[in-house]
């Protein structure tokens, strides 16, 4: 199954910018994109933390009959990569299926941020994505 | 050279003049005498918001040769000075995310090369960004300087696999700075990281573990005081300020940071950090383990 059509926009848009820098400064624009929730709107919650996160980022599922819309709370200031990971899956999940979301590959880390991800915010990334699926299998 | 902050003199430090505080960049932002470099592991966090007039140093691009483990030559050193307009005359201060990691690593990477007109800012990244001082998108120009520069020194402040097989069987003393977890092998990486990169758990025998985050506080990032310090490292660890020390990590940068503590906070008088950590030794063919 292909990603969901915004999602792929996005990882289209990065594409087009092979070179380091480039790719960088189009992820802050992503990020700039994030706007964080107070706790009150969206309050934090163990279940819904993202586990070997460093940016403390928590995720929040709506359902809408049989489609979803996910927000994220990223709490770490520095959380730069992490905001730019919500921006994108909160417009690329926007109205999926469960079988979309199952669909999209982990893979998907190392095209949005690149392969000089270190090890530890790789597994923090992957895990914003694997979060929001087991949220959605579960609901 | 940067005058030396009472609050630091105040913590009792050995060289209380190698660390400069937020308020003391804040004031020297327009110093022309003063460079400030930002290193961090988040390669997006310097283009997103730097301390104005910072130039950035990636460890990865900047301070390790690409196609060997091992670190720029003095000709690429010199280039890397010129970039950021550094000359031995010039303060050079560094500052980066994950509590000052990549910038203490980045700090020892220049005294390789007898560059030690140097200091960390303490606290970090993070200190500053609490205390909501300026940050600016704005890259400085590429500066340009010339400079006459040493050839790598691979000896005194660094430590290979020989030099750590050798300690195994002479009184010197090993500090492993990871994780208990990590220190004990039920872990090959730091809590919350992938479980790889080494074939075996352990530590090198006879490595004291002293986690390197016990050096801070952990609310702002800030270095403990030399008391504190002692206390850790003397009374805890029974590591001695005459001790031939080499310190480890998983790939050097988070022992970079406790080299800095030994050697400037605690004035140390042999430390050395072994830049090839767990992931040589944790792979090394015929060298002994300990859990």
């Amino acid at each position: 199954m292909a990603n969901p059509t915004k999602l792929q926009e996005y990882l289209d848009t990065l594409a087009m910018f092979p070179d380091r820098q480039d790719r960088i400064e189009t992820l802050i624009g992503f990020a700039d994109e994030y706007k964080h929730p107070s706790r009150e709107a969206f309050p934090r919650d163990e279940n819904s933390k993202v586990p070997g996160c460093e940016s403390e980022v928590y995720v929040r599922l709506t359902k809408m009959e049989d489609r979803f819309r996910f927000g994220y709370a990223v709490d770490n200031p520095q959380g730069i990569s992490a905001m730019a990971m919500a921006a994108i899956l909160t417009a690329g999940l926007e109205n999926c299926t469960v079988q979309e979301i199952n669909a999209i590959d982990d893979q998907i880390v190392f095209e949005i941020f690149g392969n000089e991800l270190s090890m530890g915010k790789n597994l923090g990334l992957t895990n914003m994505l694997r979060v929001s699926k087991h949220l959605a299998n579960l609901s | 050279m940067s005058e030396t902050e009472s609050i630091f003199e105040s913590r009792g430090y050995a060289y209380a003049n190698k660390l400069v505080s937020t308020e003391w960049v804040a004031n020297n932002l327009n110093n022309p005498d003063v460079i400030i470099v930002e290193s961090n592991e988040d390669a997006l966090l310097y283009p997103s918001g730097h301390i104005p007039g910072a130039y950035e140093i990636d460890w990865t691009r900047d301070l390790n040769d690409p196609l060997q483990r091992d670190y720029l030559d003095s000709e690429q050193f010199e280039k890397l000075l010129s970039r950021i307009g550094a000359t031995p005359s010039k303060t050079i201060v560094f500052y980066g995310d994950k509590n000052n990691w990549w910038a203490a690593y980045a700090l020892w990477v220049f005294e390789l090369f007898g560059f030690t007109n140097t200091r960390l800012l303490d606290g970090g990244r993070i200190k500053w960004m609490k205390e909501a001082r300026e940050l600016t998108r704005h890259v400085p120009e590429i500066s340009s300087a010339s400079n006459s520069v040493n050839e790598r020194d691979d000896v005194t402040v660094r430590a290979f696999r020989n030099d750590v097989l050798n300690h195994l069987n002479t009184p010197g003393k090993l500090i492993d700075v990871r994780s208990p977890e990590e220190y004990n092998g039920t872990r090959l990486h730091m809590p919350d990281y992938p479980n790889e990169g080494a074939t075996r758990g352990g530590h090198i025998p006879g490595a004291k573990s002293v986690p390197w985050a016990r050096a801070i506080n952990p609310d702002d990032g800030t270095f403990k005081t030399a008391e504190e310090l002692k206390n850790l490292y003397q009374n805890e660890a029974q590591v001695n300020p005459n001790d031939d020390v080499i310190v480890y990590c998983r790939i050097g940068e988070r022992s970079s940071h406790t080299w800095f503590v030994l050697k400037y906070l605690l004035g140390y008088s042999k430390v050395r950090n072994y830049d090839g950590s767990w992931t040589e030794w944790g792979n090394l063919v015929g060298v002994p383990i300990e859990r």
